[in-house]
């Protein structure tokens, strides 16, 4: 048997990366798959269903540490929100506020909302922040793993930034509208979707690190996003008046900073990167040490 | 209602609520103290310079005290999808509107949303969908996407989706299909001052999120408080 924690993230299901990410059979699911609490919803488009929903919830063990966990299955509605899928993750960040564990661990892979359900994935999304807050201002860290094919799209945006910490790989992708969208929107000479390696820049785990919208720039593999969720789990800020008051800062320091680039390695130059071009192929390591390098990317203010 | 109806129906004695590029901001004399408003007028739509002095003025509210109550009035269009905005991180911008309503929510501001126009997607959810108690007017129209594009994204005929969308409140845009959901509390009345409707609101306020009650008594979302029920109560024997 291989090993589970040297899988790609990327490539694995959402069930696979909670097995390799937690504590070796730790794992316990709240509303299984054999329960089958489908979408109620999704046979009036003529759509096949998932037993779970595409939203896996649970308990388990993080060296040693008790977790909530909550995981998005990208290849099922493109890990799109739902009534059941949304209310699972609510339900999860309800339970956190009262067993006030180590950690909530959202392993996002989403689109943003799933349409044929919209008004119910986004009124779930808000409730889901809204739970986010509680959790936080209860002292309850809420991480946010991001690195599946889906990618962090729409109201998953919104959600990861409402999370105290954020690792990202290579793969994840963190943004509102994604490139298509922009792209059905405002044409392609606004955003041409097919070119990945603009996407990359514009929305990437490196670029999302660079800039400070993630925390961790990570491996794609699953050892590798297992090791930053223990290490951001100790460094969570606090939700309160001074978090948000720095974030404030941080954020209007940006527009102020790279308003004006029209590119990824605008900002990167303007970080003080020596080769900006040469950042997308960076290994981990050769990243880390540009991070290192660079001083001033890690910060307590979101 | 117009913004500046809205205005004057809720400080007949008179305001200091301004609009610049779409952004409202500002206060009133409001029973005995103050009503801050922000929001979003004439289907705006909010980018990350907007969304930062919107995220300003709430947390310039907290840090005066005082339990200041906040209305967020909304007549937006989606988030501003551009390139540039995604490019300098649009999702932070927007998370952090919201969490400084969240905020200023839990610390003692009462926060009401007010739909009075058009609104969607992540508009939507970094504003009104991010106070205590959201409330619309006759005539707003909120939206997660429009048919159309609906109809694109899920290759289903849009005259199909027309149908369906008369008795599908779970994916339909418009006021109503929100109240059902139970993202939207109640519909004010024009017709009466919107001073009194506001404090009632302000007075009853939930302690917690109600929104998935509601959808299910309204029938707009059967399944989610129950979903999440569970979820709790299974937490609680693991």
């Amino acid at each position: 048997m291989t090993d589970p924690g040297a899988a790609s993230w990327y490539e694995a299901s959402a069930r696979a990366r909670l097995d390799g990410l937690l504590d070796a059979g730790t794992f316990r699911e709240f509303i299984g798959p054999e329960q089958r609490r489908m979408s109620p919803h999704l046979p009036l488009f003529d759509l096949p269903r998932a037993f779970d929903d595409g939203m896996i919830v649970g308990a388990g063990r993080l060296d040693g540490q008790a977790v909530l966990v909550a995981a998005q299955e990208g290849r099922f509605m493109g890990g799109a929100f739902g009534e059941v899928h949304g209310a699972k993750l609510v339900g999860l960040l309800r339970a956190a506020l009262a067993r006030k564990p180590a950690a909530v661990l959202i392993l996002f892979d989403t689109g943003g909302v799933r349409l044929q359900e919209a008004n119910a994935g986004e009124t779930a999304i808000a409730e889901v922040m809204r739970a986010i807050a509680q959790v936080r201002a209860a002292g309850v860290p809420v991480i946010g793993l991001i690195g599946g094919r889906a990618g962090c799209y729409g109201g998953g945006g919104l959600i990861a930034g409402t999370c105290s910490r954020l690792a990202v790989s290579e793969g994840g992708r963190i943004s509102v509208s994604g490139p298509e969208v922009i792209e059905t929107n405002k044409g392609a000479e606004e955003f041409d979707s097919r070119d990945r390696a603009l996407v990359w820049r514009t929305m990437g785990g490196k670029h999302r690190r660079l800039t400070g919208g993630a925390d961790a720039f990570v491996d794609d593999t699953v050892a590798a996003f297992r090791a930053a969720a223990l290490r951001l789990i100790g460094t969570a800020p606090a939700f309160d008046l001074a978090t948000l008051e720095a974030e404030q800062a941080r954020l209007e320091t940006r527009i102020a900073r790279f308003g004006d680039c029209r590119d990824g390695t605008e900002i990167w130059a303007r970080l003080g990167a020596n080769d900006p071009a040469a950042i997308p192929a960076m290994t981990t390591a050769e990243f880390d040490a540009l991070l290192t390098q660079l001083g001033e990317t890690t910060h307590d203010a979101r | 209602m117009t913004l500046a109806e809205i205005l004057a129906s809720l400080f007949p004695d008179g305001h200091a609520v301004s609009v610049a590029d779409g952004l409202v901001s500002g206060d009133g004399p409001f029973g005995t103290g103050r009503l801050a408003v922000i929001g979003i007028d004439a289907n705006t739509p909010l980018g990350v310079e907007g969304a930062a002095r919107l995220s300003r003025h709430v947390l310039d509210v907290l840090r005066r005290g005082g339990g200041t109550p906040i209305l967020v009035a909304i007549d937006s269009d989606s988030q501003r999808m551009s390139r540039r905005d995604e490019l300098l991180g649009l999702n932070e911008y927007l998370a952090h509107l919201a969490k400084a309503l969240l905020l200023a929510d839990a610390s003692g501001h009462p926060t009401v949303g007010l739909v009075y126009g058009h609104t969607a997607a992540g508009a939507f959810i970094a504003t009104a969908l991010a106070t205590r108690v959201l409330v619309g007017l006759p005539g707003a129209h909120p939206s997660v996407m429009d048919l159309p594009s609906v109809a694109r994204v899920t290759k289903l005929p849009l005259e199909r989706l027309e149908a369906m969308a008369k008795d599908t409140p779970v994916f339909a845009p418009g006021l109503d299909n929100m109240v059902q959901t139970g993202a939207v509390q109640a519909v004010l009345d024009p017709g009466q001052p919107l001073g009194p409707q506001i404090t009632a609101l302000i007075d009853a306020m939930p302690e917690s999120d109600t929104r998935d009650a509601l959808g299910r008594s309204r029938a707009g979302r059967p399944v989610a408080q129950e979903i999440a029920a569970q979820v709790v109560r299974d937490a609680s024997l693991a």
